[in-house]
């Protein structure tokens, strides 16, 4: 789950890192107020998505009434395929140099890597290939933790000054961050030291690991949604994942895996996938609901049910779509492969219960379900 | 990495519906379970085995070599540490959405003691003709027979169906490894390629890879070295970007990730990538006669 700005920064003050002042604003007339109260200030565009300055939507102002007008252009402006909804109006800070720091989740070396960049404010790929010399990488052993003389070690031979240890401990208290609010990633690009020789945040990008929202609810309710559309928000309550593509062939398939490799196949003999969707894992029971769902997607032309079973059961996820087969009676066209676990009894109740027989391979269902021609209404 | 029939396996949270479903197929199968494990069921036998309140105790009163855990997201990470601490050096977690910085503390402890983790999110691991630990249809005979071919995959159901066509096309299978869907796993698709380049039963590996992270990339270096034939399928080549595809680790963001750059790696090292699985049987006979 992704966070905006705002809400990472609210974050980061809690473990004691300054973040610049400022108010949230939804309206440009409440801009137009946080202006008044701040003085100088940044007009930000709140979306959680990259490039938000090279998008217009970063705006300096001097004065309420520039505050109003900025926030009259950011406000609805689309960036990436977030549309703004609100603007972060922060105090201007007078910026002396700016630095990168990072933790986050490194496959890798399978620990928490903390990343700082004598050189800040461009993407960190950006920094790796022009200024590598300025950047450090230190993985941690999380069961031990990360402090003050690790910092160090890290930052050592990156002539920061005398301030040295003013950055080792904002790396300290982001890695305690990073642990504290179950983070995947947490990045403050650009980091920055002002003319009091302060260090800040200027910016916040925090992303929690969906895994930990069960344990870290408080903090999740204010993450951004994923934007969904309607039936995949319905999808969402069920517990299923739903994600809507541009295709007329539905798709219902047991496990990550199985369920793109059917889109990938109906894509390579010339189909389109009209979704992805899956019932693998312990959803294996909700295959009656996965099929109520698919069926309300308009522009259907038929649909590929591909089962092979490991834990999901196919008996129990057959027993599931012909129930709502039998319910919904739809005049669609279904082409079923069914293989693994329990796929003996799953054929026999096909055959049953719909006089259905599955395709002998997921290649000649696909191919099947991609040669049905569209018959204009 | 690949269980024999001959090692002393331990199931952590045997008691469950789940684990006791799955225990019983494994034992039927003939996998050699000595013990469960539940801290509230300490003393009672459940499967024809007895249980223990943790992992220490079954060390040092039954002993044991693999341990499997059927243990819910949030109870994993001290499950795993018990397995680990008792001396444990494989440790099989197939539990779907643990918090990834539990997973980071697992492989940490895994690190410090000399111990090999499977997963997490794996389907498990199938020895054909010998016996299996997870909850894979290895008692399935279209899709699992002892053979000379190895299968390595991320997913369980995709695992399954590549395990089908090589069934298929009258070949078997030395071992599948279910290598797990998250984005931080212990056994990587590199380390399992080197498993079973140093297995003999093993002619030829089929590497079953999914969009997200760079394991594959990493195991094309390896390939380049491999003197066995490796085939290779990598699922989300239709996936939109941005999105994750059910697994945590399936999700391409920018450039890292895709479909493109890791079926160019492969096939730099040698690796012959198929379009669909269905592709297995030629490409099999092609290579291995």
């Amino acid at each position: 789950m992704n966070f905006e700005e705002y809400a990472g920064k609210a974050l980061l003050k809690q473990v004691g890192i300054a973040v610049p002042h400022g108010i949230l604003a939804h309206t440009a007339t409440e801009a137009a107020a946080a202006a008044k109260e701040i003085g100088p200030c940044v007009v930000k565009a709140q979306v959680t998505t990259g490039k938000r300055g090279k998008a217009g939507g970063i705006k300096v102002v001097n004065s309420p009434a520039e505050a109003k007008a900025a926030a009259e252009q950011i406000i609805g402006m689309h960036i990436g395929e977030h549309r703004v909804e609100k603007v972060w109006v922060e105090e201007q800070g007078d910026i002396l140099h700016e630095y990168y720091a990072a933790v986050l989740t490194d496959p890798v070396t399978k620990s928490p890597l903390v990343i700082f960049s004598a050189v800040g404010g461009m993407d960190i790929e950006e920094i790796a290939e022009s200024q590598p010399n300025a950047m450090r990488k230190m993985p941690v052993d999380i069961s031990k933790g990360f402090d003050m003389p690790m910092a160090l070690t890290m930052l050592d031979g990156l002539l920061l000054g005398p301030d040295v240890n003013k950055f080792a401990l904002f790396l300290c208290q982001l890695y305690q961050a990073f642990v504290e609010f179950d983070a995947e990633l947490l990045e403050v690009n650009p980091l920055v030291r002002l003319s009091d020789d302060s260090l800040a945040a200027l910016d916040c990008k925090y992303s929690m690991d969906d895994s930990a929202i069960v344990r870290k609810a408080g903090i999740a309710a204010n993450a951004t949604p994923d934007k969904l559309s309607s039936l995949e928000a319905d999808a969402k309550e069920l517990g299923l994942q739903f994600i809507e593509l541009d295709g007329d062939i539905g798709v219902i398939a047991n496990g990550a895996g199985l369920t793109m490799t059917t889109m990938d196949v109906i894509t390579h003999y010339g189909g389109q996938p009209a979704n992805f969707l899956e019932i693998g894992g312990e959803a294996y029971t909700k295959a009656t609901d996965a099929l109520n769902l698919l069926l309300q997607k308009p522009g259907l032309k038929c649909l590929v049910v591909n089962f092979c079973g490991a834990f999901a059961r196919t008996d129990v996820m057959t027993d599931g779509i012909i129930s709502a087969w039998e319910n919904l009676q739809p005049e669609l066209p279904v082409f079923f492969s069914i293989h693994g676990t329990g796929a003996t009894a799953a054929r026999a109740m096909l055959k049953q219960r719909l006089h259905m027989t599955p395709y002998a391979t997921m290649d000649d269902a696909i191919k099947a379900a991609v040669a049905v021609e569209v018959v204009a209404a | 990495m690949i269980v024999r029939s001959t090692d002393r396996i331990l199931i952590q949270g045997i008691t469950g519906k789940q684990g006791t479903f799955w225990t019983e197929c494994m034992q039927a199968y003939g996998s050699n379970i000595v013990a469960g494990v539940n801290p509230n069921k300490a003393g009672i036998t459940h499967c024809n085995v007895p249980v223990f309140a943790n992992a220490k105790d079954c060390m040092s009163e039954a002993g044991f070599d693999v341990s499997v855990l059927f243990i819910p997201p949030m109870g994993c990470k001290a499950a795993a540490l018990d397995a680990i601490e008792a001396g444990c050096k494989k440790v099989v977690i197939l539990t779907e959405h643990i918090p990834v910085q539990d997973v980071m503390h697992i492989m940490a402890a895994a690190r410090a003691n000399g111990a090999k983790i499977l997963g997490p999110n794996t389907a498990g691991q199938v020895t054909p003709g010998e016996c299996f630990v997870g909850f894979m249809p290895a008692f399935e005979q279209d899709i699992f027979k002892p053979g000379n071919v190895g299968v390595i995959s991320r997913s369980g159901s995709l695992g399954t169906l590549i395990c089908l066509n090589v069934v298929q096309a009258g070949y078997g299978e030395s071992a599948f490894i279910g290598i797990g869907g998250d984005p931080i796993i212990g056994t990587t698709s590199r380390d399992a390629l080197q498993a079973l380049d140093q297995d003999e039963k093993t002619h030829a590996v089929i590497l079953v890879g999914e969009i997200g992270g760079s394991m594959e990339e990493e195991a094309a270096e390896y390939a380049a070295s491999m003197r066995k034939p490796v085939l290779s399928f990598i699922a989300g080549r239709s996936s939109p970007p941005g999105k994750k595809m059910g697994h945590a680790g399936a999700i391409v963001m920018g450039n890292k990730g895709t479909y493109a750059s890791k079926r160019s790696a492969l096939e730099a090292a040698g690796v012959t990538v198929m379009d669909s699985p269905s592709q297995v049987g030629e490409l099999l006979r092609t290579k291995l006669g």
